[in-house]
């Protein structure tokens, strides 16, 4: 078997913003010194006269990017996930999300596989505060080719996006010839019968591992791509409430406020059942080296099996 | 100026006055204070400098103005009401459940309102934003931002002043309205942003200091503007609070709170006499 190709759906974004300007005249680009990073300087660096660079200035970028959708630019807003979600939150909330601009905020470093810059870098929070502004969708893709799918259905979907990117390379388990995207739209990777692993971001192909291990020892697993956490799928997550009984969660965020609690929401309003959360605890990240850090917050399919198990 | 436009200007400046005091009074809330001080600012604006069309409110090429002090709403919707943008009888909705007109201007509720703002030093970004744009677009039209001299206490005024000098927007003007009063007390008192112009300055733009209720230095520094090259323009305008009702004059308690009925008829008597007065004797 072939070694799986990694990719960090930062790299997928800036490639993708690349495709776009060849399709989209008024697409353009803000960063906040942060192009190397966030990948927007793959941007940069083939379309320059499309790219402006806001400084270390997040609340003015998100502002700039308003003025500019309210003159019927498609734009790009980039940043860390804590300086875009986390600094510029009442920006995104008044002068983006409350006249439902045309902003796509592009949020790299998510999570604590930020790795060795440790705490203040690692958001574990912005799920929460997006998924309270009106109108605000939220996209956390899993793979470099959903992350390209998720940055081209954004920039045609008319009003603000918030998409979750990845510092960490991570296995491309999507087939890019096959896959589609759309909007708002869960995607069964595996059935089951016995609980439903419902995963998003990095975490997916943690519980697709999860649930090949699961299987050897009798549990029938059902795993559940959640890429789309605003607005969410309510049907599929009814329908494994319906059928599994039982449902897990997993994500790379606190545990209040993201995907457990969107999917604990519509379990309880429309089917209620057993609902566990597996995400960060409600505590700050550490510095080390990502892999490892996962491993340490639980975020690993190992960790998944044993909450499964729990649940059984 | 000519008598003539100078004395047609001064009669729109007290008719905005005028909506300002309904559209305040039946709110039973709102900010009469830096609304008054700022009505000759639009009908400067909106009847000699913008490129506007009130049937056509989204008119590609039209000039934006981004009211980045959004609670002095009452004064922009006075003016747009005037203008055309909708009816002047709808200026006694405001703040009322199912009015477009809500506390603080809402582009996608209101004809004319080019940008939703309220929470001070968000519009002279998204100002920044539009002047941007129009650069980018190879467009002809210009961006004004209206801010209070309060509001600059909030960074954000400043990563934004950073912005536009870097780019070099030479389409935006900005007016900060320096009536020197804040809700807790006068902007010294409070949090002092002096000196203004200098800070501007530093911050690579070109500033140009007037008195706000002159329609002279008004035309002469929007003139001024539009030959500046290479950087933005700034218009720090020493303006009074309150201005043209005289009990509400320099008085801090007018910033947020609403007349009552009888101060409803006492400044309206007051305003009307202005009108008459503009009528009869032909300007100042």
């Amino acid at each position: 078997m072939p070694e799986i190709k990694k990719i960090a759906t930062r790299d997928s974004y800036g490639n993708a913003l690349v495709e776009l300007a060849k399709e989209i005249d008024n697409l353009v680009v803000l960063d906040a010194d942060l192009a190397a990073a966030t990948k927007t300087g793959i941007f940069k660096k083939q379309v320059p006269d499309r790219f402006f660079d806001c400084g270390i200035a997040e609340a003015n970028m998100m502002g700039v990017a308003a003025g500019m959708a309210a003159t019927g630019m498609t734009v790009f807003a980039s940043s860390f996930a804590m300086f875009a979600a986390g600094r510029a939150f009442e920006i995104i909330r008044n002068s983006i999300g409350y006249p439902h601009l045309n902003v796509k905020i592009g949020a790299t470093h998510a999570g604590i596989s930020v790795g060795e810059d440790g705490a203040t870098h690692q958001c574990n929070e912005d799920i929460a505060l997006m998924r309270t502004i009106p109108g605000m969708a939220i996209i956390n893709p899993a793979d470099d080719v959903e992350a390209r799918a998720a940055v081209r259905a954004a920039a045609f979907y008319d009003g603000p996006v918030y998409l979750r990117f990845g510092r960490l390379a991570v296995p491309v388990f999507n087939d890019p010839d096959s896959y589609q995207f759309e909007l708002g739209k869960g995607i069964t990777l595996r059935d089951g019968r016995d609980v439903s692993i419902i995963a998003t971001g990095l975490m997916v192909n943690e519980a697709r591992m999860a649930a090949e291990e699961l299987s050897r020892e009798g549990i029938d697993a059902r795993v559940i791509n959640i890429h789309t956490i605003k607005p969410i799928d309510r049907e599929i997550i009814v329908k494994a409430a319906k059928e599994t009984g039982k449902i897990l969660t997993v994500e790379e965020h606190n545990v209040i406020g993201g995907l457990g609690s969107a999917v604990a929401e519509v379990v309880s309003e429309e089917c209620p059942c057993l609902v566990k959360r597996l995400g960060v605890e409600d505590r700050f990240g550490v510095s080390g080296p990502a892999v490892d850090l996962l491993k340490l917050f639980g975020l690993s399919a190992d960790n998944i099996v044993k909450r499964v198990k729990e649940m059984m | 100026m000519d008598a003539t436009t100078k004395k047609e200007l001064m009669k729109i400046a007290c008719k905005i006055r005028m909506g300002i005091i309904e559209g305040t009074f039946h709110a039973k809330s709102g900010h009469p204070g830096g609304s008054l001080s700022i009505a000759e600012d639009l009908s400067y604006l909106y009847w000699r400098e913008m490129n506007v069309d009130p049937k056509n409110p989204k008119m590609k090429n039209r000039d934006r103005l981004v009211l980045s002090k959004g609670h002095t709403a009452p004064a922009l919707y006075a003016a747009l009401a005037l203008k055309g943008f909708f009816p002047e009888g709808e200026l006694s909705s405001l703040r009322h459940i199912g009015s477009m007109l809500q506390g603080h201007p809402d582009m996608k509720k209101v004809p004319g309102v080019d940008m939703s703002t309220g929470s001070l030093g968000q519009g002279i970004s998204a100002a920044c934003g539009m002047a941007l744009s129009a650069k980018i677009s190879g467009d002809s039209y210009r961006t004004y931002a209206i801010l209070g001299d309060g509001e600059i206490e909030e960074g954000q005024v400043w990563e934004a002043a950073m912005f536009a000098a870097h780019y070099k927007l030479d389409n935006l003007l900005a007016i900060v309205d320096n009536n020197n009063l804040q809700i807790d007390g006068t902007v010294e008192e409070v949090m002092s942003p002096y000196p203004i112009p200098e800070k501007f300055a530093a911050f690579g733009w070109h500033v140009i200091s007037i008195d706000a209720h002159n329609f002279d230095e008004i035309e002469k520094a929007f003139e001024e503007a539009k030959t500046i090259k290479g950087k933005p323009t700034v218009i720090v305008q020493k303006s009074i609070k309150g201005k043209g009702v005289s009990f509400m004059e320099n008085q801090v308690g007018w910033h947020g709170s609403a007349p009552n009925a009888e101060q409803y008829e006492e400044a309206l008597k007051e305003l009307r006499e202005t009108l008459q007065a503009l009528d009869e004797k032909g300007g100042e």
